[in-house]
């Protein structure tokens, strides 16, 4: 799986724990990479918070199931969460399918803009995923 | 179990898996495909058409010489002696506790010879337990470890038997479900035997780990499309549907078979090894049991999970979310009285989860 090429939108910006994070106009959205749901395999089920949340960054706020594993979703900045998609419920294989597009899980309202420069780059999160693939 | 840090074993198919795109992950001291593509996808072709296991992991151990019967019932759970050459049987071996040493399938391959399959997890361990028991019946008879010479493939799901007939010679008759026989796939000699481990109808295909290539390739040439490779993932989302206990889940040295509701399995009067413990389980009555489970939600309840119900708590020692029946399903030990409809919770992640007790197995294919 080493030379597996993992989708890495350029647009986005990404946690060490696999989330990517879109700004879109004021807020922005997050979602789990394909890196994630290729690791997760089958997504069959996805706990989704409330609507009004306040996140500190790092809180979990929702977890991923699979048919073989189970995951935290992790807040990649502090914020309130203003948006949820709540059709995954019924669709958590959107996560697998379109993990960038479809498979959007919350969109937040952050503290700071400017954290947005803690997360990594696309290069940087490439490098990342490559050190434990090629384990 | 491996040691830490010991290279992993691997099957002679894994250059095979890799070229196939498997993600292999360590299990049981090998390195082998959980899956090639997606769990779901493999788990639906076998239910639907055809799937491609490389099991070879498993152990396999003779017993060869004029006491290799009365050794195979010193040690097995079923009935060894009734069991026709040509016959598979599945039971346990078990100590005189009654836990599980391990759960088995019996070939009676000849007159005074029988072969055990056994789990990859255990084959050191059986083995051990094999020479024990010997030590104490002196049953003329050797025990020979074949494990690593051969490898076993598994081609499961409706359309398994017509894909193998095209290989089979002219004339053969196919086993009979829990009978196998030794035969040739194109010029490959096995021993084809109409077992599996996922509900379907198929067969175990048992060959020299030097034709294991050939033997994987000759299969997919037949399946063609019909026939997708199916990893360990799927092997156990379809196990579970059907049921079928896994080692180290439902069964260990603390759990005996009588809990694990493989009755049927046990046949008394024979003297194997454990007898007296579980007649005495049995006319006691367990305490626990392992019960099937349906859960509410699309939640997973993972193996260690606390199960609470009126009569006491229990845990849960396998879970996934089924495919084919499309519902969380778990199985799990549970205070006995439980009858299917009971309802109880799974704690997950410090929620209860409702859930109700079902008659196992939980997918059963329609016989054609």
């Amino acid at each position: 799986m080493a030379d597996h090429e993992y989708e890495i939108p350029d647009d986005c910006q990404y946690t060490e724990s696999d989330e990517w994070v879109r700004v879109d106009g004021s807020i922005v959205r997050v979602g789990i990479t394909d890196y994630a749901q290729s690791e997760l395999n089958d997504i069959v089920f996805v706990e989704l918070p409330e609507t009004g949340r306040q996140l500190e960054k790092g809180e979990a706020f929702g977890v991923v199931e699979s048919v073989k594993a189970v995951s935290d979703l992790l807040a990649p900045l502090a914020g309130e969460i203003t948006e949820v998609h709540g059709r995954l419920s019924e669709h958590p294989e959107w996560l697998n399918e379109d993990p960038y597009g479809r498979g959007w899980i919350i969109a937040l309202n952050p503290e700071d803009l400017e954290a947005l420069d803690s997360l990594m780059s696309p290069a940087e999160y490439r490098a990342h995923v490559k050190a434990r693939a090629g384990k | 179990m491996s040691d830490a840090g010991a290279p992993l074993a691997r099957t002679p198919l894994w250059s095979r898996h890799l070229d196939a795109g498997a993600r292999l992950v360590p299990f049981a001291g090998w390195e082998m495909p959980v899956t090639y593509s997606s769990i779901l996808d493999e788990h639906r072709a076998v239910r639907t058409r055809a799937g491609l296991f490389d099991v070879s992991h498993m152990g396999e151990i003779r017993l060869r010489g004029p006491g290799a019967l009365e050794l195979a019932q010193a040690l097995f759970t079923n009935d060894v002696a009734g069991a026709e050459v040509g016959r598979v049987r599945y039971g346990l071996l078990c100590l005189e506790s009654g836990g599980v040493v391990d759960d088995v399938t019996l070939y009676r391959t000849g007159a005074s010879e029988v072969l055990f399959c056994v789990n990859a997890s255990n084959v050191a361990a059986d083995r051990e337990w094999m020479r024990e028991v010997h030590a104490r019946t002196k049953s003329r008879c050797e025990i020979a470890d074949e494990s690593e010479a051969t490898a076993l493939l598994a081609i499961q799901g409706p359309a398994a038997l017509e894909i193998v007939a095209r290989l089979l010679p002219p004339g053969f008759t196919r086993p009979k479900l829990w009978h196998f026989a030794d035969t040739r796939l194109g010029s490959l000699p096995v021993l084809l035997s109409r077992t599996g481990y996922t509900g379907e109808d198929g067969y175990e295909i048992f060959v020299d780990a030097a034709r294991a290539v050939a033997l994987w390739d000759l299969l997919r040439e037949a399946g063609g499309e019909r026939l997708a490779l199916a990893g360990l993932g799927a092997r156990d989302t379809l196990r579970t549907e059907a049921a079928y206990p896994l080692y180290g889940h439902e069964l260990d040295r603390e759990h005996d078979p009588i809990e694990a509701g493989l009755e049927r399995f046990v046949a008394f009067g024979r003297g194997f090894t454990g007898e007296a413990a579980l007649r005495a389980r049995v006319d006691a009555g367990p305490r626990r049991r392992l019960v099937g489970l349906v859960l509410e939600g699309r939640q997973v309840a993972r193996p260690g999970f606390r199960i609470a119900s009126d009569l006491g708590d229990g845990v849960v020692t396998s879970g996934t979310f089924g495919p084919t029946v499309d519902r969380s399903i778990a199985l799990g030990y549970a205070p006995a009285g439980l009858t299917a409809g009971a309802r109880l919770h799974v704690e997950i992640r410090g929620k209860h989860l409702p859930c109700e007790v079902v008659a196992t197995p939980f997918y059963r294919r329609k016989r054609g």
